[in-house]
């Protein structure tokens, strides 16, 4: 399988901060990756370093590109919807249509406007008469009808209802998504993408604490659920995390073998918000 | 480029064609009321132009130089449509270079015009296109098109007094009128670049208010120069910097500046008896000075830096 994105000792400094402290990873080809990371943990900056968007150091191949060099053609492969509100306001329906239909070589107008047509949206309607959601649907029409390589998705749902932020989703594996296309999507609303993802990245100041496809997680990490009596030889075993339900201790463990685990009680795997937040405990702090 | 364009059309449609569009008819509805007014003045004083033919009488009375001046004052008429056009055009470019790299940004739309395989010199140089051609382009159609309307006007008024309307516009060049206007877009193309390049060089650049810094910067640069100057230290060139720095990197967006204060009107073969400096003959003896070949170098190189500004400005 193809490798879509190479990264190798990539470092981000802002005045201050270390965005991106040295990170390496890689992405293959059909692959829907979550990076996932508190505020400021440097996922968007990784995003932008892969679109070209911003300088830094270390190497990164994007598609066979160097996307600070070769910018403008790798946007030929790659679509990124960066947050609602990126959509200019001025622009009407048909006038963003015509528009990337005209500059974007791999832009398929019909699919667009079949589409479009699933929505309410009007020719004539400027964005800036859109709610939130239909920005999002207009900007989903003209990406999803791009036969792009990679998608990149920033908080593509932010700000919208579970009714739109359910289709949103839905549309892009149904209608989007195949063994040639790697999407690459950050988001805080774990629970939506878990179900989706075929990988998973955990980035926290700067660094990639977890980079594992979602089968290699499932039987990296699991949770059991320990009556009172066995809790302490549960401890022993070095649990990531510990909270109290009805009485009993969930514990989450990391790497510890699946039959040890069943004699203390009952294991199942652990969703990835549970996951989050005890690979991410004391970030804050 | 043609697509880059037109998205600054219709991002711009208020500036580049509304703006000259309102501005020609309210110009055209300020001179029917003031034909009227004197109409009404007149007819309440029981002044009678020519009623009996008498304008008609004075016309053919006139000699050719007479009716030449006639023929001059109409061309006149015709250019002063074309006056005010361009200090709204000049207004229009200004404040549209000032902001053509710089809202979308503010609004992070530039995310989604990045986010297509546009390269940013393209797009730096569709705004320009847009600045020094589209606008001057539609601002002169209009201007061409209010111009003949206040010819009709005129003539319609003085056929009403019993005056051959069509001896008199004959006396008119409204083609030659056309010719020097239309061809005048190519010199401002020129003559704007060092102004264009520096106002959209501080709408890359800038991260807030673009107007405070690319107006304070020249200026305090130019006051800073005319202190130590009044001082009597250094010996800087306080006017040239004042005539060739702060002038033009701000106005020489405005059309006919380069008649107005380039070396051209004091060298110019032109006669204003008879509108030749609107000639292209006269308004192209520009090419012939440094000044404009130094402002167009300067120009391309502001404009180099907006690109790599608008490549590497990293403030999302």
């Amino acid at each position: 399988m193809s490798t879509v994105i190479t990264a190798s000792g990539l470092s981000k400094q802002y005045k201050s901060t270390l965005a991106l402290d040295n990170v390496s990873f890689q992405i293959p080809a059909g692959r829907i990756v979550g990076l996932i990371g508190p505020n400021g943990a440097g996922k968007t900056t990784a995003l932008k370093a892969i679109l070209g968007l911003t300088d830094f150091t270390g190497e990164l191949n994007v598609l066979g590109f160097d996307p600070r060099k070769q910018r403008d053609k790798l946007m030929g492969e790659v679509c990124f919807i960066a947050d609602v509100a990126v959509l200019p306001r001025w622009i009407r329906v048909s006038e963003v249509v015509d528009f990337v239909a005209n500059v974007h070589p791999r832009f398929n107008r019909a699919k667009c406007e079949a589409f479009l047509k699933r929505t309410k949206l009007q020719p004539g309607q400027r964005v800036r008469q859109m709610s939130k959601g239909m920005i999002v649907q207009l900007h989903l029409a003209l990406v999803m009808a791009i036969d792009a390589k990679l998608l990149i998705l920033d908080e593509p749902t932010l700000g919208l209802d579970i009714l739109y932020r359910k289709q949103f989703y839905q549309n892009l594996l149904e209608d989007y998504f195949d063994e040639h296309k790697t999407i690459i999507v950050t988001t805080h609303q774990v629970e939506e993408v878990e179900h989706i993802l075929t990988d998973l990245m955990f980035i926290r100041d700067g660094k990639i604490v977890l980079d594992a496809d979602m089968d290699a997680v499932g039987e990296r990490f699991i949770e059991v659920m320990v009556n009172a009596d066995k809790a302490d030889t549960a401890r022993q075993l070095k649990p990531l995390d510990e909270r109290q339900v009805f009485g009993k201790s969930i514990f989450l463990f990391d790497g510890v073998s699946r039959d040890v685990l069943e004699q203390l009680g009952e294991i199942r795997r652990p969703s990835i918000s549970d996951l989050f937040v005890a690979t991410m405990k004391g970030t804050y702090a | 480029m043609f697509w880059l364009v037109k998205r600054e059309f219709w991002e711009h449609r208020g500036g580049f064609f509304w703006a000259p569009v309102i501005t020609g008819g309210v110009f055209l509805l300020l001179n029917i009321m003031g034909i009227i007014t004197a109409e009404v003045l007149g007819a309440s004083h029981g002044i009678r132009f020519g009623a009996s033919g008498g304008l008609q009488r004075v016309i053919a009375d006139m000699d050719a130089g007479d009716l030449s001046k006639v023929g001059m004052a109409l061309d006149v008429a015709m250019y002063s449509a074309m006056g005010l056009l361009i200090v709204v055009l000049g207004f229009v470019v200004f404040f549209y270079c000032l902001g053509a790299l710089y809202d979308d940004r503010r609004d992070r739309s530039i995310m989604f015009w990045k986010s297509l395989p546009i390269s940013d010199a393209s797009t730096v140089l569709s705004k320009v296109v847009s600045a020094t051609v589209l606008a001057p382009v539609i601002a002169v159609i209009v201007g061409i098109v209010v111009g003949m309307l206040q010819l009709l006007i005129l003539a319609i008024t003085l056929s009403f007094h019993g005056v051959n309307v069509w001896q008199l516009l004959v006396q008119a060049h409204p083609f030659r009128v056309m010719f020097n206007l239309i061809g005048y877009i190519p010199l401002y193309v020129l003559w704007a670049l060092p102004s264009v390049g520096w106002l959209l060089l501080c709408s890359a650049w800038a991260r807030n208010k673009p107007f405070l810094w690319a107006v304070a910067l020249p200026v305090a640069t130019g006051l800073l120069i005319s202190w130590f100057g009044i001082m009597g230290l250094f010996n800087l060139p306080m006017t040239w910097f004042w005539e060739n720095v702060v002038q033009r990197s701000l106005f020489s967006v405005f059309p006919g500046t380069g008649s107005l204060f380039g070396s051209s009107l004091r060298h110019s073969t032109g006669n204003v008896e008879n509108l030749s400096f609107m000639d292209l003959g006269s308004t192209y003896h520009l090419l012939a000075s440094p000044d404009l070949w130094i402002g167009v170098l300067a120009g391309a190189g502001l404009l180099v830096a907006a690109i790599w500004f608008r490549r590497w400005r990293d403030d999302s």
